[in-house]
C-alpha cells in the first residue's frame, strides 16, 4: 500500500521535474542534473549516518567507483546507459560491502579514520594502473540522446532527465526502505545497539547492509555525475568532495531525505554563486579565499544555531502540523515532503526522542 | 588510454612553417573600416568577453595564480591604449582549484551562461582535458591552453583547441639533444611527474639520449600525501643509481624538494630541468629560508642548473619584450613578483591580442579560429609558432640556458624541432623580432 | 644498504611529525571526546604567525616561541568560542563545527597571506650526518634530530604532567568521566579548555617542524593532518604513546613502499595497514580497555 502510494507520488514528482527541466536553459539543465546526482549521494549518506548510525568521511571513494565503472562499461563494452548505471550501483555496493565488513566493528572516530584514508588512498588506483584508468586525465566517453526524442533534443536536457529519473527512483526506494522492517531495525540499532542485539537483530549484518546500500547510492551518484560531465578523473573525487557530502548531510538535516535535497542543492548551487562573487571583487587569490572563509563561518554558525540543519529549521517554522491544503499541487508537494522525511522522523517523534525530531547517533564523531 | 593520441605526421619543418605564415599574413589583412557590431556571442560594439579556468586557490595555486592577473594586466594595457579595434577586452577567469569537476562546471557557466566569445589560456592538462570535448562541441574557440601537453594538437577531433607553450615532447628532445652532446657516456637519471607532463617529457628525452646511458627512472606522484617524504625517498634511489646527470620534468615545488633532498643526502649531480620547474625566482624563493642554516642560500642552490626557455630571459634587461612587460607589470600589478609566471601570462595574452587583431573588425568565432589556423607571426617567443590548419601546436623551439646568479643565461642559439622520434633538433638562426613600440601587436 | 638506512631514518623523521599531530588529536579526544578536524589548519595558521615574526626579527627562536604561544591561546579560544556552545548538541554537529573551522582558517590564511608557497626556515642544517664515508641521509641531519627530540620531549613532558601533577590528575579524571569529576569538585570546564590549549601547542609545534618540508600555504597541512589522524587511529585515540608508535610505523612504511614498490602506492599501503590493525584491534593498537558504547 505504502509502496504504491510512494510510487504514485514519485511518478508525479518525476513528471514535475522533467517538465521543469525542459523549461530551463542548457546551463540550468546541467546544474539540475548535478543537483539530482548530488542529492542521490547525500541521501545515501544520510541513511548511513542518520539512520544506521555509522559515520563515513570517505563516500567520495564510492562515487569514484561508480563513475569509473560507468565510464569503463560505456567505453569498452558499449553498455546502454541505464544498464551501466545499475551496474555501477552494484559495483559500488560491493565495494561498500567490503568496506562495511572491515568497518563493522569500528565505532566513531575509528570508522571516520578508516573511511577518510579510503577517500585519500583510492584515487591512487587511477594513477597506478594508468592503462586501464587513464591516470591523471581519466577517461572520456560519450552519451547520445536516444533516437525517439528526435535529433534536436538537447544533450543537457537528456542528462537532466536521466538524473532526475534516477533521483526519484532512489528516493522512492529509500523512503520505502526506511519504513520497512530494515529501516526500523537500523533505527533500533542506532538508538541502542545492545538492546537491538538482545532483541535478536543481527547487528553486524545490518551495519554492513547499510554500508552497501549507501555506497550503492554513491555509486549511482558517481555514475550520474560522470555521464553529466562526460568524463571521470581522479581529481573529481577528492577528499574535499567526501567532506562536502558530509557537510551537506548535516546542513540539510541528518537522517532526513528531504534534508538531503537541501544539502544537495546547497552543495551544487552555492559554489558558482560564490565564485561569481569573488570574480566581481577583483579575481585575486585573496578574494577567491573570501567565499571559502565565508562557507566555513556559515557552517559553524548553522551548526550552533540550527543544530538539526535546514530541514529541522523548516520543520520548526512550519510547526508540528501542516496547515490545511490550499490547492491540490501544494497538498501533493507537502505529502511528498512528508513521505520523504517520514522514515526517520515519525518514529523518532513517537518515541519522543528530542525536540528537533531527530535522533542523533552517539557514536558518530 | 583514450586520451593518448597518436600524433602521426602532424609536425611541419620550421622553414615551411615560416613561409606559410608569411603567406598567410599577406592574405588576410583585416579591413580597417566598417561599423563595430555585435558579431558573435561575447562581442558587443564596445567589448570582447573571454573566459578562463585558473587555479586561484588550492594545491596548484602557488605561482600559477599569478598567470591570469598578469594576462589581465596586459589586456588592461591594451584597453587603455585603444583596445582591439576600439573594443575593450573583459577577461573573466574563474577559480577551478585545479579540480577537474569544478573546471567542468565553471567552463559550462562561462559558455552556456556568460556566453564568452572564447576560452583563453585554460590552465592545466587534466583540468582542460575534462572540458576540451565540450568546448569543441559548443564550437567555442579554445585558444592557447596553458599546458604543454601534445594532446592539444588534434585539429581533426578538436578543431577549436590550440596549444601555445612548447609541448613537452619537443622540450624533452631539445634538452635531450643537449645532454647527449655535452654529457657523453655519463650516467643519466630521470625524475619526472607520473602523468602526461612527465611521460611526454621523457618520451622526448628518449628520442635523443641513448637508452644505455639511462641508469634510473624515478616517477613521482604529484598527489602524494607527504611529498617531501616521497621526494626524499626517490632522491635516495637516484643517489643509489650513481647518476651523474639528473634530468627533471617536475613542477616547481617538487623541483625545490628534489634540490633540498640532494642537499641533505650530500648528492650533487648536474641538474637539468624542463622550463616548467626552473623559474629561478620561484625556485630560489622556495629554497631561500630553508637552506640558510645549511650553509647555502636559494640562488646558490640552483646555480649552474641547466634548463630551457621559449621566452626571452628575465635577466636580459635590454630585451624589448622584457622591458615592455616590466613596464606593464610596474603599472598594473606591482604587488606581484616579476617572475616567470607573470612573463608567461603577459606573453600568452599578447599572442591572444595578435590573433584577435588578425580575426578582423567584426569577427565571428570561426574567424578567430581561421586567424590562428592561417598562422601567427613570431613575436614574444624565441621560436616561431607551428599553427596551421593541420597543426595546432604552438611554440616550436627553445634555447638551452644555465641559471647564474638567479637568471637564465643562454648557452646557445634557439633550437627548433618537431614531435617525431626521428625529426632533427636544428638551430634556428632568425633573430626574434623586437616588441612593437606601442606594446600592441 | 645505504639506501635502506636512508629510507628508514627518513621514515622515522617523517613519522615523528605524524606522531606529533596524532598526539595533539589524542589530547583533545581525551579532553572532550571530539576529533578536531581543524587541528592541521590551526597549525598552518600558527606557522604563518611564526614566519611573520621570523621575517620581522630575523630570530627563528622568537618565532618558534610565538607560534607555540599562539597555538596555546588559539586552542583554548577555539574550545571556548565554538566547541563549548556545541556541547549540548548532537555529536556530529561538533564534527561539522571543526570542519567549518578548518575551512574558515584556510580561507582566512588565503585572504591575509595569499596562496603563494612560502619557504620556511629550519633552526639547524638539513645536511645529513655521515659515519666515515657512510651517509645516514636526511633522517640524520641536525634538523631531523631536533625534530625528533622536540616531539619526544613534548610527549615526555605531557606524560609527566598527566602522571605526577594535580592538574594532570584532574585531566585524567575528566577524561575518564566528566560528570564524576565534576561531582568530585573538578572544574571540568577549565580542564577541558586546558586540554584544547595544550593540543593547540603541540599542533603548533608540529607545524613548525613540518612546514619547512611542505612549504607554507593555506592547504599545506591538509594531507599531513590525514597522516597524523591515521597515526592516532592506528595507535589508539586514548593513548599518547600509541600516537607516537603509530606515527613511526606509518612514516617508515610509507617510505619503504615509495622506495621499493612505487610512488603511487604509499597511501594504499597506509589504508591497508589501518584496516589490518583495526580488524584485529578496533580501537587501535594501544586501546586501554575494550570500551563499548551502549
Amino acid at each position: 500500500m505504502t509502496l504504491a502510494r510512494n510510487a504514485g507520488l514519485g511518478i508525479i514528482a518525476c513528471v514535475v521535474l522533467l517538465v521543469l527541466c525542459s523549461k530551463l536553459d542548457a546551463y540550468r539543465q546541467y546544474q539540475m542534473a548535478q543537483v539530482a546526482a548530488t542529492v542521490v549521494a547525500v541521501a545515501g549518506l544520510t541513511v548511513l549516518i542518520g539512520v544506521s548510525g555509522q559515520l563515513s568521511i570517505g563516500h567520495g571513494a564510492f562515487m569514484f567507483v561508480g563513475g569509473y565503472a560507468t565510464a569503463l562499461l560505456v567505453l569498452h563494452l558499449n553498455w546502454p546507459l541505464a544498464l551501466a548505471i545499475v551496474a555501477s550501483a552494484v559495483v559500488a555496493g560491493l565495494a561498500g560491502g567490503v568496506m562495511g565488513v572491515a568497518a563493522a566493528r569500528l565505532r566513531g572516530p575509528y570508522l571516520a579514520g578508516a573511511t577518510l584514508m579510503l577517500a585519500v588512498a583510492l584515487p591512487a588506483v587511477a594513477y597506478q594502473w594508468q592503462g586501464v584508468f587513464g591516470g591523471d586525465q581519466g577517461l572520456d566517453f560519450t552519451v547520445n540522446t536516444p533516437g525517439f526524442l528526435g535529433a534536436s533534443f538537447q544533450l543537457t536536457e537528456w542528462q537532466g532527465w536521466v538524473c532526475c529519473i534516477c533521483l526519484v527512483i532512489v528516493m522512492v526506494l529509500l523512503a520505502n526502505l526506511l519504513r520497512s522492517r530494515i529501516g526500523r531495525s537500523w533505527r533500533a540499532l542506532r538508538d541502542n545497539e545492545t538492546a537491538a542485539a538482545l532483541a535478536g537483530l543481527n547487528v553486524a549484518r545490518l551495519r554492513v547492509l547499510a554500508f552497501m546500500l549507501s555506497a550503492a547510492c554513491a555509486g549511482v551518484a558517481g555514475s550520474l555525475l560522470a555521464m553529466t560531465m562526460l568524463n571521470v578523473t581522479p581529481g573529481a573525487f577528492t577528499l574535499a568532495l567526501s567532506i562536502q557530502l558530509l557537510t551537506a548531510v548535516v546542513l540539510g538535516g541528518l537522517g532526513s531525505l528531504a534534508g538531503a535535497v537541501w544539502g544537495g542543492i546547497i552543495l551544487v548551487l552555492v559554489p558558482p554563486f560564490l565564485t561569481d562573487f569573488a570574480a566581481s571583487h577583483g579575481f585575486s587569490s585573496a578574494s577567491a579565499s573570501v567565499p571559502i572563509a565565508g562557507y566555513g563561518l556559515v557552517l559553524i554558525i548553522v551548526m550552533l544555531v540550527f543544530p538539526a540543519g535546514i530541514q529541522g529549521g523548516v520543520r520548526r517554522l512550519l510547526g508540528p502540523v501542516a496547515p490545511a491544503a490550499t490547492g491540490p499541487v501544494s497538498a501533493i508537494g507537502r505529502r511528498l515532503a512528508r513521505r520523504l522525511e517520514e522514515g526517520s522522523t515519525t518514529d523518532a517523534r513517537q518515541e519522543g526522542v528530542d525536540k528537533e525530531g531527530t535522533r542523533w547517533p552517539d557514536t558518530a564523531n | 588510454m583514450a586520451r593518448y593520441r597518436k600524433l602521426g605526421l602532424a609536425p611541419v619543418a620550421a622553414l615551411a612553417t615560416l613561409s606559410m605564415m608569411l603567406a598567410a599574413c599577406g592574405s588576410s589583412t583585416p579591413s580597417s573600416s566598417g561599423k563595430l557590431q555585435a558579431s558573435a556571442p561575447g562581442i558587443t560594439a564596445t567589448t570582447i568577453l573571454i573566459g578562463s579556468h585558473q587555479p586561484l586557490t588550492g594545491i596548484a595555486a602557488p605561482g600559477y595564480d599569478e598567470i591570469a592577473p598578469a594576462s589581465n594586466a596586459y589586456f588592461q594595457y591594451v584597453n587603455a591604449h585603444g583596445g582591439v579595434y576600439g573594443r575593450k577586452i573583459i577577461y573573466k577567469y574563474l577559480n577551478d582549484q585545479y579540480n577537474s569537476s569544478i573546471t567542468t562546471t565553471v567552463v559550462r557557466q562561462l559558455i552556456l551562461q556568460d556566453h564568452v566569445f572564447a576560452i583563453f589560456n585554460g590552465l592545466g592538462t587534466p583540468t582542460h582535458l575534462a572540458v576540451a570535448p565540450f568546448i569543441n562541441a559548443e564550437k567555442v574557440p579554445d585558444l592557447f591552453v596553458a599546458s604543454g601537453c601534445a594532446c592539444w594538437n588534434a585539429p581533426s577531433t578538436w578543431p577549436e583547441t590550440f596549444g601555445w607553450q612548447i609541448n613537452y615532447i619537443r622540450e624533452g628532445k631539445i634538452l635531450g639533444s643537449y645532454v647527449a652532446a655535452h654529457f657523453k657516456g655519463e650516467r643519466i637519471a630521470y625524475f619526472y611527474q607520473d602523468d602526461e607532463f612527465g611521460l611526454d617529457g621523457i618520451k622526448g628525452l628518449g628520442y635523443e639520449i641513448p637508452a644505455s646511458q639511462v641508469v634510473a627512472k624515478e616517477p613521482y606522484n604529484v598527489n602524494a600525501a607527504n611529498p617531501a617524504a616521497e621526494v626524499g625517498t626517490l632522491t635516495a634511489a637516484l643517489k643509489a643509481s650513481r647518476a651523474q646527470v639528473v634530468i627533471a620534468f617536475a613542477v616547481p615545488a617538487f623541483m625545490a624538494l628534489l634540490r633540498l633532498s640532494e642537499l641533505s643526502l650530500s648528492y650533487s649531480p648536474q641538474l637539468v630541468s624542463s622550463s616548467v620547474g626552473s623559474d629561478p625566482i620561484t625556485i630560489s624563493g622556495l629554497l631561500n629560508a630553508y637552506a640558510k642554516k645549511s650553509g647555502s642560500f636559494g640562488d646558490s642552490l640552483i646555480q649552474g642548473m641547466i634548463t630551457d626557455s621559449y621566452l626571452p630571459s628575465l635577466g636580459d634587461t635590454t630585451n624589448s619584450w622584457i622591458s615592455l612587460f616590466t613596464k606593464i607589470h610596474n603599472e598594473y600589478i606591482p604587488k606581484l613578483p616579476m617572475d616567470g609566471n607573470v612573463l608567461y601570462g603577459m606573453a600568452a595574452a599578447y599572442t591572444f591580442v595578435q590573433a584577435m587583431f588578425k580575426a578582423g573588425r567584426n569577427p565571428t568565432r570561426q574567424d578567430l579560429v581561421n586567424a590562428v589556423n592561417s598562422g601567427l607571426p613570431q613575436g614574444v617567443s624565441v621560436a616561431p609558432y607551428a599553427y596551421s590548419a593541420t597543426d595546432h601546436d604552438g611554440i616550436t623551439g627553445a634555447y638551452i640556458a644555465e641559471i647564474e646568479k638567479g637568471v637564465l643565461v643562454p648557452l646557445g642559439p634557439t633550437q627548433v624541432t618537431d614531435n617525431t622520434p626521428t625529426g632533427a633538433v636544428t638551430t634556428y638562426t632568425t633573430a626574434q623580432p623586437a616588441a612593437p613600440t606601442s606594446g600592441i601587436p | 644498504m645505504q639506501e635502506f638506512v636512508e629510507f628508514t631514518l627518513g621514515g622515522v623523521s617523517d613519522g615523528v611529525i605524524y606522531a606529533a599531530i596524532g598526539l595533539s588529536l589524542v589530547l583533545i579526544w581525551r579532553a572532550t571526546r571530539v576529533l578536531n578536524y581543524a587541528q592541521g589548519g590551526l597549525a598552518m595558521f600558527t606557522s604563518y604567525i611564526a614566519l611573520m615574526v621570523i621575517n620581522a626579527t630575523g630570530n627563528y627562536w622568537l618565532g618558534f616561541v610565538v607560534a607555540l604561544a599562539a597555538g596555546l591561546v588559539i586552542g583554548g579560544v577555539v574550545e571556548r568560542v565554538v566547541i563549548r556552545p556545541a556541547a549540548g548538541k548532537p555529536h556530529l554537529n561538533t564534527v561539522i563545527v571543526t570542519i567549518g573551522l578548518l575551512i574558515l582558517v584556510e580561507g582566512l590564511a588565503g585572504i591575509i597571506y595569499g596562496s603563494k608557497n612560502r619557504s620556511f626556515p629550519t633552526p639547524y642544517s638539513i645536511v645529513g650526518a655521515k659515519i666515515g664515508s657512510f651517509d645516514l641521509g636526511e633522517g640524520a641531519s641536525p634538523s631531523a634530530i631536533f625534530t625528533a627530540v622536540a616531539v619526544l620531549a613534548a610527549a615526555g613532558l605531557l606524560a609527566v604532567l598527566f602522571r605526577y601533577t594535580p592538574v594532570g590528575l584532574r585531566m585524567r579524571a575528566s577524561a575518564f568521566s566528566g560528570t564524576v569529576a565534576q561531582l568530585m569538585g573538578v572544574r571540568v570546564g577549565r580542564i577541558t579548555t586546558l586540554g584544547w590549549a595544550l593540543a593547540g601547542l603541540i599542533g603548533a609545534l608540529a607545524g613548525m617542524l613540518v612546514t619547512p618540508q611542505t612549504f607554507l600555504y593555506p592547504n599545506s597541512m591538509d594531507s599531513i593532518f590525514v597522516l597524523g589522524f591515521t597515526a592516532a587511529v592506528i595507535g589508539g585515540l586514548d593513548s599518547p604513546g600509541g600516537a607516537i608508535v603509530g606515527g613511526l610505523i606509518l612514516g617508515v612504511l610509507l617510505n619503504y613502499v615509495t622506495g621499493y614498490v612505487g610512488s603511487n602506492l604509499p597511501e594504499l599501503a597506509g589504508l591497508a595497514l589501518l584496516i589490518l590493525v583495526l580488524m584485529f584491534r578496533p580501537s587501535g593498537l594501544f586501546a586501554s580497555t575494550a570500551t563499548r558504547q551502549v
